[in-house]
């Protein structure tokens, strides 16, 4: 899981070691960052608290041969919380390296690769394990280890993936929020294939752009990047998740015309002994010079369907968002956004804004809230933990 | 008196129709076939590469400071491909922008955000927005293609010493943010020298002054540094541009969505 790394204080002190020692030597940047989450209501468990503070340092290291051709990229990350020791993690974002040929591009090592178009879920972004504890909206990806050969044609890039170790999803820990009313075992996880972690995964994809529309087709062959939790069945009050293995096909579109933007993703993912679609798709549409000002101002609404036999939260639901640029010196940003469920009366709500300070300084706000009633949904388990989080990052 | 202007007026029209029959060209012509001086004088180029200083001031002096690179290849028959990385402020340090600028359609433009890895495509219906907050709109910063606009020819006016010829230009793309610039171009050059944009109202908005013209490869002319002043707020922003150099080898592949994501 942590790749054989010292804990994250040591990894910050060898990477403080690192940032002095080679600061003249190709390129460094990234940010450090403070973050309090503070949840307004009472906690569901005794074990949970009301406010979490943590630090977080994510480096970056470059340096680039012939022009940007030949590229090596190392990109740590670590994290320190003061009451959740899953969240006291750290990880190798990136370790790579890159050579473009005359058509080809070779792509070795721990990286990160996003596939999609939507903005209420990244439905079929699939390559990369996601960092959950990091935030609940599954943007946070853990570093995964990788050879890619993409092939770069007049007709589109063809990207061809060998995944040779998966890595498990991370949870919050007994002390944390935004967690599931039995704690999860991380420590023995239950895979389908034999080879568990070993288990090489496969992808392919297809990628082009004509004229107004971005076209990708996939398909991925391996172990299911979504765990279903279940219970233990050594028999303890925890809950183990299993990694099935899945093949899986997915379409993203997106049509730019003019002011609007058309999306699509689509799904049908085979698991041993059942099949299901999924699909996200919806449109953003901007008003740019907002009433004369230097502002925009999009709307956004997407639809999520999902059939997968476990269920989902996102089975049946709209999401409405808005989102506005104020265009100042502090690039000055808001979103805001709530996905309802179509069947009972569940909604996820989120504000999330940003405003730089100065030329390295970013303050970002980001607010949920979890509204269920419905036993049936899994965000019932989230009812109590509405949540306003807080960060100032230092960028260099 | 108003009679007799007319009658001034009715002996001064057949000189005027037979100065234009003389140069067979009405001021729209001349308008834009200055135009197309000046983009032909600057045909050639196939690529440059620059780096950019920008610096934001508002009305009570306080300055912010954005660092660019950009990459641009020019396109025979069509709007220039270019590549613009973003150094400074810290927190968008790695952020690309691709963009594919076309003389009549909509523009192809792409973002690409380290933080996500995502490749994301945006609307380029936006052309009228600030670029970083600045007092640039995207649509003053993009390729100037000849198509871009109509034209008229006004005079010819001394600007610092120097010989200029002046047009009006009026943009064919609906949602621009003006109804008419007035460019003053150098006579000998043709390269602009300074631009007033009129807004939607039609009245003043900005004024850019282009200095510290360079020759490159003894062909293309670069301002060095443009000032651009907004008169309806006080706020300025001042381009300093460095290292530009041509043709140095960058081809389309340079510019598609690999490259995006490999840019650094």
């Amino acid at each position: 899981m942590h790749l054989g790394l010292p804990g994250a204080p040591g990894l910050i002190a060898l990477i403080c070691a690192a940032v002095a020692s080679s600061i003249a030597y190709g390129d460094w940047r990234g940010n450090i960052s403070a973050e309090h989450r503070f949840f307004p209501e009472q906690s569901l468990f005794p074990e949970q608290y009301n406010s979490y503070t943590s630090v977080a340092i994510e480096p970056e290291y470059r340096r680039q041969w012939q022009d940007g051709k030949n590229l090596f990229t190392f990109l740590p990350f670590a994290r320190l919380d003061n009451h959740d020791k899953e969240r006291s993690h750290n990880d190798i974002r990136e370790l790579s390296y890159i050579s473009a040929l005359d058509g080809y591009e070779w792509r070795v090592g721990i990286r990160k690769v996003f596939w999609g178009v939507a903005e209420s879920r990244h439905l079929i972004d699939i390559i990369n394990q996601t960092d959950l504890v990091e935030d609940p909206d599954e943007e946070d990806k853990l570093g995964q280890p990788m050879v890619n050969l993409a092939i770069i044609r007049d007709w589109g890039t063809i990207d061809i993936f060998v995944l040779p170790y998966f890595r498990e999803r991370t949870f919050p820990g007994n002390a944390g929020r935004l967690r599931t009313p039995y704690a999860i075992d991380e420590d023995y996880p239950l895979f389908e294939s034999d080879q568990e972690q070993r288990h090489i995964d496969g992808a392919l994809r297809w990628s082009h752009n004509l004229g107004d529309w971005d076209l990708g087709l996939a398909y991925f062959s391996g172990t299911n990047r979504e765990p279903i939790l279940i219970a233990d069945p050594a028999g303890s009050p925890a809950l183990v998740p299993f990694y099935g293995l899945i093949s899986q096909v997915s379409l993203d579109i997106q049509a730019t015309k003019g002011a609007w933007l058309w999306k699509l993703e689509a799904l049908q993912r085979k698991e041993s002994s059942s099949q299901f679609e999924a699909a996200v798709g919806g449109l953003e549409y901007s008003f740019y010079g907002l009433l004369g000002s230097p502002m925009d101002l999009g709307i956004i609404t997407e639809y999520l369907y999902d059939n997968r036999p476990n269920g989902t939260v996102f089975d049946d639901d709209v999401m409405v968002g808005l989102r506005l640029a104020l265009n100042d010196t502090q690039s000055t940003e808001l979103l805001a956004g709530m996905i309802s469920d179509r069947n009972d009366d569940t909604r996820m709500l989120t504000l999330e804004a940003s405003r730089r300070i100065g030329g390295h300084w970013k303050l970002e706000l980001i607010a949920r809230k979890f509204d269920s009633t419905a036993l049936t949904n899994s965000l019932y388990w989230l009812r109590q933990d509405d949540y306003i989080q807080f960060t100032l990052g230092y960028y260099f | 008196m108003k009679r007799k202007l007319n009658n001034l007026f009715l002996m001064v029209l057949p000189l005027i129709m037979l100065a234009q029959g003389v140069y067979a060209t009405t001021p729209e012509e001349q308008g834009l076939s200055i135009a197309r001086e000046m983009d032909k004088r600057d045909e050639g180029f196939k690529d440059s590469r620059a780096e950019l200083i920008m610096t934001l001031k508002n009305k009570r002096g306080d300055e912010s400071i954005r660092r660019i690179r950009t990459r641009t290849l020019e396109v025979i028959g069509d709007g220039d491909k270019s590549l613009t990385i973003f150094d400074h402020p810290a927190d968008v340090k790695g952020t690309a922008f691709l963009s594919y600028t076309h003389a009549k359609q909509a523009d192809d433009q792409w973002l690409y955000l380290p933080a996500l890895k995502r490749v994301k495509r945006i609307s380029s219906s936006n052309k009228s927005g600030p670029f970083m907050g600045s007092e640039f709109a995207y649509e003053d910063l993009a390729s100037q293609e000849v198509d871009k606009y109509t034209y008229r020819f006004i005079r010819e006016e001394k600007i610092d010493h120097r010989d200029s010829l002046v047009i009006e230009r009026y943009p064919v793309y609906e949602n621009s943010g003006y109804t008419r610039q007035i460019v003053w171009v150098d006579k000998e050059h043709y390269y602009p020298v300074k631009i007033e944009f009129y807004d939607r109202k039609n009245s003043l908005l900005k004024t850019l002054v282009f200095s510290s013209y360079h020759q490159h490869l003894n062909k293309f002319w670069r301002a060095h540094i443009m000032n651009v002043v907004n008169h309806q707020t006080g706020k300025s922003t001042r381009l300093e541009w460095n290292n530009y150099h041509f043709q140095t080898g960058l081809t389309e592949k340079d510019f598609d969505q690999n490259s995006l994501k490999r840019t650094r």
